[in-house]
């Protein structure tokens, strides 16, 4: 396992990861860093890292790790790390809006963008690995050092809580 | 309308998860369940309207150069290590070939000036400064011309025999040249004091090589140095050797 080899490996992954870090960061300095520590822990820990295993899971999961330990990532588990536990959240989906609506809400790419934004750190991580980088949810687990009812849970729980933020903005016009 | 379905199994469904068999189970209920199918249809716009969320940033090329080369520096550090590393002992190696080449050029130098003075003596019509057959008349010829003395050997029950002597100088240090004679062949001994001129100019220690056409022959004493110089087959060559060192010891 050498550095060439690491090279092919970790590199595709680079505008991935660098996507990711700056949805987790919120800009792009931070992300930078993020992204550059990944590749330094990744390539020292390289040697350890089980050839045939899955490379991407095993880099986001440094990535995670890695902006957990940040100053972005510590304030986000401070301010809005909520607990994995069923909360009493309510999670009936409220049909004020009929679902074209919706469509056509969320077709509003600065929408979703928006909305995602809102969102608390742990719900837009879960949400961008599994809809952005397209992991499964054993993958998700392994990233996030999760089990996998917990990732099945907060996944749920984050898209919900998405479609709340997107219809927030609404519901402000509504009440203007 | 009632529908006791677990949302976060459409969730799922949607995200590849369910087995084969679960997935057929809850595709049949969407058909049935209005109020799912809505909910699937909105979870799949949300869906779609993720992937706007996928390359959303974008690095600068600038930062992907810098990662490149962080990534390939480990390398290149290796193979610069390695390099300097194996340029440091060629360097080494060099030198030390330099030096040695430069004593051996300056042996070879100075054994071909021994061998030119050798030369010089046997086809000069006066070979020797004082011509004696007598060791006890060179000896003290050479005391006020030399800043050292040595011995002659007993030749008497060998076959060598003493032409004569007289002075010689090398790398600017005087020395004595002895001329004897061996049936045919005249043999050069050549004595200098141990300087650093000498000792850096003069193959140390006992040794016989062959110079031109000449066998040359190296000894040592505390403080002098000796030359054999001459066309007698090396162990000749080597038995004078041995008797001047002897007689200097």
């Amino acid at each position: 396992m050498d550095t060439e080899f690491f090279e092919q490996l970790a590199l595709p992954l680079f505008d991935s990861l660098y996507n990711l870090a700056h949805w987790l960061t919120g800009n792009r300095a931070e992300a930078e860093d993020l992204v550059q520590e990944t590749y330094t822990k990744a390539l020292r820990g390289f040697k350890s890292f089980q050839e045939g295993t899955n490379i991407r899971a095993w880099m986001f999961r440094i990535l995670r790790n890695t902006f957990l330990t940040s100053r972005s990532g510590l304030m986000a588990r401070n301010t809005s790390w909520l607990e994995d536990e069923d909360t009493d959240m309510d999670l009936t989906i409220a049909h004020t809006d009929t679902p074209e609506a919706l469509l056509l809400r969320q077709e509003n790419q600065q929408t979703i963008v928006d909305a995602l934004e809102s969102l608390p750190a742990q719900f837009r991580e879960i949400i961008l690995l599994c809809e952005v980088e397209e992991f499964s949810y054993r993958e998700i687990a392994e990233i996030l050092s999760l089990p996998i009812g917990t990732v099945m849970s907060r996944l749920y729980r984050a898209k919900h809580a998405l479609r709340h933020a997107l219809k927030a903005p609404r519901r402000a016009q509504h009440a203007l | 309308m009632h529908c006791d379905q677990d949302g976060a199994m459409l969730v799922q469904y949607l995200d590849g998860e369910l087995s084969a068999d679960q997935a057929s189970a809850l595709q049949q209920h969407i058909g049935e369940c209005p109020r799912c199918a809505a909910e699937v249809s909105e979870l799949i716009g949300l869906k779609h309207s993720l992937r706007a969320a996928r390359s959303r940033f974008t690095p600068t090329i600038e930062f992907r150069r810098k990662i490149e080369r962080q990534i390939a520096k480990p390398r290149h550090n290796w193979w610069r290590t390695r390099f300097v590393s194996a340029l440091a002992t060629a360097a080494v190696f060099l030198v030390i070939a330099a030096v040695l080449w430069m004593q051996r050029s300056r042996h070879t130098d100075s054994l071909g000036e021994v061998a030119d003075l050798h030369v010089e003596a046997l086809a000069s019509a006066n070979p020797v400064d004082v011509v004696s057959t007598d060791r006890h008349t060179v000896k003290p010829w050479f005391q006020s011309k030399i800043p050292f003395s040595f011995n002659i050997p007993e030749l008497t029950g060998t076959e060598f025999s003493l032409l004569g002597g007289r002075l010689v100088y090398l790398h600017q240090q005087p020395g004595a040249q002895l001329i004897f004679n061996l049936r045919k062949h005249e043999i050069s001994v050549l004595i200098f004091q141990k300087t650093t001129e000498i000792s850096n100019a003069l193959p140390a220690g006992s040794r016989t090589e062959k110079r031109n056409s000449f066998t040359v022959a190296t000894e040592d004493s505390q403080q002098l140095r000796f030359v054999i110089i001459g066309d007698a087959d090396a162990n000749e060559m080597q038995k004078l050797a041995q008797l001047i060192k002897i007689a200097n010891e």
